[in-house]
């Protein structure tokens, strides 16, 4: 279909002038807005005991969910794609619920298990592990959202990449073990790289499921989203403008993701 | 198969067992209250127009953007391809933070949208932009060139030739990334935190709720729970619907 100039040019005018606004507007707009004051200022909102304590938080938070997934996320994949377990469909429709599900109704969930007058929460508090309401429960919030990532793109990797070679490796006697790490792995490996992409920047970026099960106390319960939220709030010094500086930091951990994502992403289309 | 299957019951199956069982806990009544009650219904009301009108809307756009980045060519394309994917990677409440700022009440351009649903809605076609995108631009990659040629040899016009040989073949896709946006916006809290403070979206309304029940028994969470599984049960229905239409057209 040869479209006339006319409609090129204008189908091309209305995508630009649309993702300028929707996409760039916003992001230069919170850079610009943080160091409007200068890039000291910026910095000292970035430093603050508060800021310093959430961006540990929020690395905390990723240094957990993310492997607990990626090994879910593999192990899962394997058990889709390459066993013919009965309720491996049901396994397969379960794994997407966190996509589904609204953050809130998650967390909201989970206070409803864990919380203190939760099914199992004084089972745990009884024994000192308060998990509602304190970084553990922001962690289990995190691992439910980011729960499917891994597995929805290892999968379909391992489907492509087929079981010939793992049947070579067998036949010249590698265990079971060694073909996993030998043969499997390495090949999917882009897949669970881009899947760690995802996980992580849902990890950093959570809110909602994690704002209904966390505390809201500066230096312990709030990670950088949440702290973003909460000098919105403030009025003042440290108000508006320092919500710009934590705004800033959180974009500048996603545009390497973002960047990550983009150096993978012809990578992956081959390996499809 | 046990490891998986475990792993998922102790972080999704029984939360969510547990959400259920609250929201029929105080009996079908209470279930009914939770979410017929006037606010509640203005609630889910106000979600499911919103969601629907920005899900189709982002789906045109989003088919709009997925043609150009296919079919166009021109310098930075590889740039814009790639920062389609921002609204994934960027922490949604610094969308929400920006959109705020700058279509607030101290707007630098002068565009004052604060608590309208305009707002709201421009921060909904943000987070499920790279959803009606990414549906639609690989399936758009695939389509057949020769018969779009055969089709413009045979005299059909351009309008004809789209109409009849490429819609039909991006129907599936667009109406997956409709669902899926439909669904990403049915359980939105992050992007619009800031800006919906005075429209009921199920989300905030949800929040709100459990805020005011923490401390309390399990029992004092069934409204919240109540309308948190008419909420689910309406996305879920929306969404299956949405594909199961898209792969029977298809067909």
């Amino acid at each position: 279909m040869v479209v006339r100039p006319v409609w090129k040019y204008s189908l091309r005018a209305v995508s630009l002038v649309y993702l300028a606004l929707l996409l760039l507007a916003p992001v230069v707009f919170i850079f610009i807005k943080t160091f409007e004051h200068g890039f000291s200022t910026a910095w000292s909102y970035m430093t603050t005991p508060a800021a310093v304590s959430a961006f540990w938080l929020s690395v905390l938070i990723a240094a957990v969910a993310v492997p607990l997934n990626t090994i879910f996320g593999v192990g899962t994949a394997m058990v889709l794609v390459r066993s013919e377990t009965r309720g491996r469909k049901i396994l397969d429709a379960l794994i997407d619920i966190p996509f589904v599900v609204s953050p809130v109704i998650i967390g909201l969930a989970l206070v409803l298990v864990y919380g203190i007058h939760g099914w199992f929460g004084s089972w745990f508090i009884d024994r000192g592990i308060p998990i509602i309401f304190n970084p553990l429960g922001m962690i289990l919030a995190t691992v439910f959202v980011s729960l499917p990532f891994c597995v929805r793109e290892v999968a379909p990797v391992l489907m492509e990449v087929g079981t010939e070679q793992e049947q070579a490796a067998a036949t010249l006697g590698a265990s079971s073990w060694q073909t996993f790490w030998r043969v499997t792995l390495p090949s999917i490996r882009t897949g669970v790289a881009y899947g760690v992409v995802l996980t992580t920047a849902r990890a950093l970026g959570e809110i909602g499921a994690v704002a209904v099960v966390s505390s809201n106390v500066l230096g312990s319960t709030i990670s950088l989203p949440l702290l973003v939220k909460y000098r919105t709030q403030v009025v003042g010094p440290g108000g508006i403008s320092a919500a710009y500086a934590t705004g800033v930091e959180l974009a500048v951990m996603s545009l390497i993701v973002l960047f990550a994502m983009t150096l993978l992403a012809p990578e992956r289309k081959d390996a499809r | 198969m046990g490891l998986s299957t475990l792993y998922l019951s102790v972080i999704v199956l029984i939360p969510v067992a547990a959400l259920i069982s609250v929201a029929l806990g105080s009996g079908l009544h209470a279930f009914w209250t939770s979410f017929t009650s006037s606010l509640a219904l203005k609630a889910l009301w106000q979600t499911l127009a919103l969601s629907a009108v920005v899900a189709v809307i982002g789906s045109v756009m989003g088919t709009i953007v997925a043609w150009v980045l296919v079919r166009d060519q021109f310098p930075g394309k590889r740039i814009l391809n790639s920062i389609i994917d921002l609204p994934f990677a960027l922490p949604t409440i610094v969308a929400s933070l920006a959109l705020l700022g700058l279509y607030g009440t101290s707007s630098p351009v002068g565009i004052n949208l604060s608590l309208t649903r305009t707002i709201v809605a421009i921060a909904l076609l943000f987070v499920t932009l790279p959803f009606a995108v990414r549906s639609v631009q690989p399936v758009l990659l695939e389509v057949d060139k020769d018969v779009e040629e055969a089709a413009a040899s045979l005299g059909a016009s351009n309008a004809t030739t789209f109409r009849r040989i490429v819609l039909p073949a991006l129907r599936p896709a667009i109406l997956s990334g409709t669902a899926l946006s439909f669904a990403r916006c049915m359980g939105e809290y992050g992007s619009i935190v800031l800006l919906a403070t005075k429209i009921p979206i199920a989300s905030l309304v949800i929040f709100a709720d459990v805020e005011s029940a923490t401390g309390s028994g399990n029992s004092a969470y069934q409204p919240a729970a109540g309308l948190s599984v008419a909420l689910l049960v309406i996305a879920l229905v929306v969404l299956f619907g949405l594909r199961k239409w898209g792969a029977d057209r298809g067909r």
